[in-house]
């Protein structure tokens, strides 16, 4: 493939030129006829063969800054001010002809959700073959390209994957089908929005070796934008955070995530569960207030409404662009840089000693032999295997797992919600409940509760809160009236919900907000056991914080249990007392939370530890997952895991399923390796 | 697909028989005997019980019943109690009329109606596209039988051009049976054209706005690439649902602009059945336009399942 290389002055274009560069780039959106500022003065620039990162929250412009290095802005946004060059050529100068050469031959992009981003009526073939006749290529020599395409991002059988169309595909294979077309015109600047958002862990991990790989065969530039600081570490060179339309740090990635020089940083990092904190060691930092809303006036630091070191100084005047080190590739958007260390740490506030459930002390919740079973048509399809498990009044238990592995069957099973099937036992204090919420008391529904991922489809949108939590109150509690009244503004005031909040209507407030809504809507009724399915996911990290201090916080009063259904191997680490970990619906392994990531480990739990992209840069023994967790109506014969098991012991593995067996107190898996040689293969790699 | 198919003529079968219940049943309900109808209030009582024994009308309900529904499944529907001809020899030369109508009516519509939905769809709020909304909205608004009526006297009367009626004396060709149709086909496209092109445009809008158009445009494809290959496809749905659901109307024929151009199309046969208790003719009018109707929604279903590989693939397992 020859590579249509931009025109350069020097005959040896060096690394000197960059590949983007964007200058003092404004954005505006225009909404009900006034222009809002999005981007207030954005400038960086990434060299060939760079890969640059823009981190920051929810609505801080990184999305915005990598549309408009392409020059694909929403119809009401418009770029006002500035310079995005790419190749030396200016964007914001070109016809739409140019623009559209451009797109064709030197730039490309891979967004957030493949399943979308690929059209849904053609086959993946074609979609593949258009890159390359767009450059030109006759559509033999196109069709042969597009093979040799997919194999490049490493997908097996690449003429079966031709003949499918998208939804046939698994996200994770649809993601390299879009990074083939991406690759396909061999770019000077390859944009990646979020490309491994709502993809399993194990996939993402995937996604990422198969970009850092590409990477290095390629000479593009790359910008990455992601919420996960732990991808931008682990891809990135340099890294710029954004805060209000502006980049207020910029530097290598490493030393901006180890030694951050910006308040913002500071506590975006601070509010991430790392280095292995647990609840009851210190609660998470937060980040107060919000961030401010596009278009409002800015004319001194943008952060300044947030920051715990500002002055007056920060409140009167611009913060200069300060550099950090002596090699001129750091800066920071502050005036008080060499004050950072005086942010404090968050204290201890967590203090819950949970009772293991004994003979004196029986659990609040008892699961024995429950499984369930879906029937399809003729098909029986096993979502829940003889799961056992127990719970202690104010523990909580983590449920981690790739999607489809049985993590929400099991929070409806305990629920109640889906019946599960007769044989097996859901007990609460001793009691052995119905084994539908249909049949359940009133008593047994309000002690369990539980807390979605999306508040948005939780709360009914044309309800006030505090109708939402009234109605709560009198059907878990039966109180009713003025007492009602006065139980829903406790419960608010319990979660800092402020009276103003419970007349507003759920759209009126902020996603964190909303949570708080729900949260408060689980425990109107003082619940013994909160079932919460990934209830921080959908949420920034400062605010992702401050609903795990919550949470923390509410336990530690009342004692209540939680189970936790998450994917975020740090937040299950910080949260959960004990940690079940399922495949295929059957747990694989359970055991105390320290235990199960110190190890040994089930090979399916290591595979899902050493496939998170650590922020702190910590090195992790790597194994990784070949292939798609299988269909639950057709599962592999002996241990379920063993097609995908990176140590699995043939003639074994496919005959007999392993029993859950334990290894240590509390510590169980179902695996036919010796614990002994299990150590023996995880030892971690000494530095 | 061919279990699809399979299931959806059985449906088709079932529908088919609740269909002629139903007309059985409200003509039954209709007051007065059909002897006496068909004869007139002056007929001699003995004829009106000699001609009940004829068309079998003096028989227990449930036995006319039995022969009615027999009667669907032989597509013999016996002779028209008024005018004791075959059935078929009345409602299958009207279905030619109505359908002659009805397509020409579509040849105006279809093209110019998706037409209008697609360029309305890619200036979205500007002004061209609020002009198509509306006036798509306000015509699908006016009852056909106005549009017919203003378009009969200010085309036909106090122009001069086209015709006050539809019906084309014998030997015309078929440009002179143009002549005649143009009015009544005009009448029902302007009818078609809000709600066709109104679907048009949501259908593409939605596409326009959907990820894969935006992957089109950063590939580097051109506007009028992006909008063939890629929005086009994805945007026919709706539009397709709309068409063939008018196809039952428009060739069951639109009653109102039938009786304006006085029309023998369908739509008008049905009607005089029913002033006549006519009911064998009623009973072969109201089951054609019901096989129409379903053959059309059955058709529109498999050109969105041959356009969308998700529905054709999850239809054939």
């Amino acid at each position: 493939m020859s590579k249509n290389a931009p025109t350069t002055l020097g005959s040896n274009p060096t690394k000197l030129q960059p590949a983007l560069s964007v200058e003092d780039l404004e954005v505006v959106y225009t909404v009900r006829g006034v222009d809002r500022a999005v981007l207030r003065g954005v400038s960086f620039s990434v060299a060939p063969g760079e890969a640059y990162g823009l981190v920051g929250e929810s609505g801080c412009g990184k999305s915005t800054t990598a549309y408009a290095a392409l020059r694909y802005l929403p119809s009401n946004g418009k770029i006002v001010g500035g310079h995005v060059r790419v190749g030396g050529r200016d964007l914001t100068e070109m016809t739409d002809d140019e623009l559209q050469q451009f797109r064709a031959h030197e730039a490309s992009m891979v967004y957030q959700d493949p399943s979308q981003a690929l059209n849904p009526t053609l086959r993946v073939g074609k979609q593949i073959i258009e890159s390359f006749t767009l450059l030109g290529h006759d559509n033999a020599t196109a069709a042969t390209m597009a093979v040799e395409a997919l194999k490049k991002v490493r997908i097996a059988d690449p003429t079966r994957v031709m003949d499918r169309y998208p939804f046939q595909l698994s996200g994770g294979m649809q993601q390299r089908v879009v990074i083939a077309m991406a690759l396909a015109c061999n770019p000077t600047l390859l944009v990646l929005d979020e490309p491994t958002t709502g993809l399993d862990a194990t996939v993402e991990a995937e996604v990422l070796d198969l970009v850092r790989v590409l990477r290095q065969e390629s000479d593009a530039a790359v910008l990455l934008i992601a919420h996960n600081l732990g991808i931008i570490r682990g891809l990135c060179d340099r890294v710029g955070v954004m805060y209000a339309g502006r980049i207020v740090e910029e530097g290598p990635s490493a030393q901006v995530f180890d030694d951050p020089r910006h308040p913002y940083t500071v506590g975006l990092l601070r509010s991430l569960p790392r280095h292995g904190v647990r609840k009851t060691e210190r609660a998470l930092a937060t980040i107060p207030g919000i961030l401010p809303l596009i278009g409002s006036d800015l004319p001194t630091c943008v952060y300044v409404d947030r920051c715990p070191i500002a002055t007056d100084l920060c409140r009167t005047t611009m913060p200069p662009v300060v550099p950090v080190g002596n090699k001129g590739d750091r800066f920071t958007l502050c005036h008080h840089p060499d004050q950072i260390a005086a942010i404090e740490e968050p204290a201890v506030s967590v203090n819950i000693s949970v009772l293991a459930p004994s003979d004196e002390n029986p659990g609040v919740l008892e699961l024995s032999h429950v499984s369930k079973t879906f029937k399809q048509r003729n098909l029986s399809i096993p979502a829940l295997v003889d799961v056992e498990l127990d719970l202690a009044v104010g523990e909580t238990l983590g449920i981690v797992g790739e999607s489809g592995s049985g993590k929400s069957t099991l929070a409806k099973a305990i629920l109640g919600i889906e019946a599960a099937d007769s044989g097996g036992s859901v007990s609460l204090d001793g009691r052995v409940v119905m084994a539908s919420t249909v049949g359940r008391t009133a008593d047994d529904k309000r002690s369990m509760q539980m807390i979605f991922q999306n508040p948005d489809s939780a709360l009914n949108r044309s309800w006030s809160v505090r109708h939402i939590l009234t109605r709560s109150v009198e059907k878990l509690t039966n109180i009713k009236g003025d007492a009602a009244n006065q139980r829903v503004e406790q419960l608010a005031e319990h979660l800092r919900l402020t009276p103003r909040h419970l007349d507003l209507k759920p759209r009126q407030l902020s996603g964190g907000l909303k949570q708080r809504v729900a949260i408060a809507r689980a425990f109107a009724g003082d619940p013994r056991i909160v079932v919460c399915d990934e209830p921080t996911s959908a949420l920034d990290v400062s605010v992702q914080a401050a609903i795990l201090n919550l949470l923390a916080d509410l336990q530690t009063e009342q004692k209540t249990s939680y189970v936790f259904i998450t994917h975020d191997m740090g937040v299950v680490r910080y949260l959960a007392d004990r940690i079940a970990v399922m495949y295929l619906g059957r747990i694989q392994e359970i055991g105390p939370t320290d235990d199960v990531f110190n190890g040994p480990n089930h090979p399916y739990t290591e595979a899902l530890l050493s496939a998170i992209p650590s922020v702190d840069g910590e090195i992790v023994t790597r194994i990784r997952l070949e292939g798609e967790i299988p269909s639950p109506a057709n599962p592999p014969s002996g241990c379920v895991f063993h097609p995908r098991c990176p140590r699995v012991i043939p003639g074994v593995c496919e005959v007999t399923e392993p029993p859950l067996r334990e290894v240590s107190p509390g510590h169980a898996m179902r695996c036919h390796i010796p614990v002994a040689e299990l150590i023996e293969l995880q030892r971690k790699p000494s530095k | 697909m061919k279990r699809f198919i399979l299931k959806r003529v059985a449906s088709m079968v079932v529908t088919l028989w609740l269909l002629s219940t139903i007309v059985f049943m409200v003509v039954n309900v209709l007051p007065g005997n059909v002897a006496r109808k068909v004869l007139g209030g002056q007929a001699l009582e003995e004829d009106v019980i000699r001609l009940n024994a004829r068309l079998g009308t003096d028989k227990p309900l449930l036995e006319q019943y039995w022969t009615s529904i027999r009667r669907i499944f032989t597509l013999s529907f016996g002779d028209s109690y008024k005018s004791q001809v075959p059935v078929s020899d009345i409602i299958f030369p009207a279905l030619g009329r109505s359908a002659k109508l009805a397509l020409l009516a579509f040849i105006i519509t279809i093209p110019l109606s998706i037409a209008a939905g697609i360029y309305a769809a890619r200036r979205q709020d500007k002004p061209i596209d609020r002009a198509i909304v509306t006036v798509g909205l306000s015509t699908s608004a006016i009852p056909e039988f106005v549009t017919a009526t203003v378009l009969l006297v200010v085309f036909a009367v106090k122009l001069n051009l086209g015709k006050v009626y539809a019906n084309p004396p014998d030997g015309v060709g078929l440009f002179g049976q143009l002549e005649y149709l143009l009015l009544p086909a005009l009448a029902m496209s302007i009818a078609y054209f809000g709600y066709i092109a109104r679907m048009t445009r949501a259908g593409v809008i939605g596409a326009l706005h959907a990820d894969f158009t935006r992957t089109a445009v950063m590939k580097g494809l051109s506007q009028g690439q992006v909008m063939r290959r890629h929005v086009l496809r994805n945007a026919m749905a709706p539009t397709i649902v709309v068409i063939s659901t008018s196809v039952g109307y428009l060739i069951g024929g639109i009653v109102g602009v039938e009786k304006v151009f006085n029309y023998a199309g369908l739509g008008q046969t049905m009607l005089d059945a029913v002033n006549k208790s006519d009911i064998p003719v009623l009973q072969g009018a109201v089951l054609l336009v019901g096989i129409i109707y379903m053959v059309s929604t059955l058709l529109a279903d498999l050109f969105i399942a041959y356009l969308n590989p998700r529905v054709r693939l999850e239809k054939s397992r």
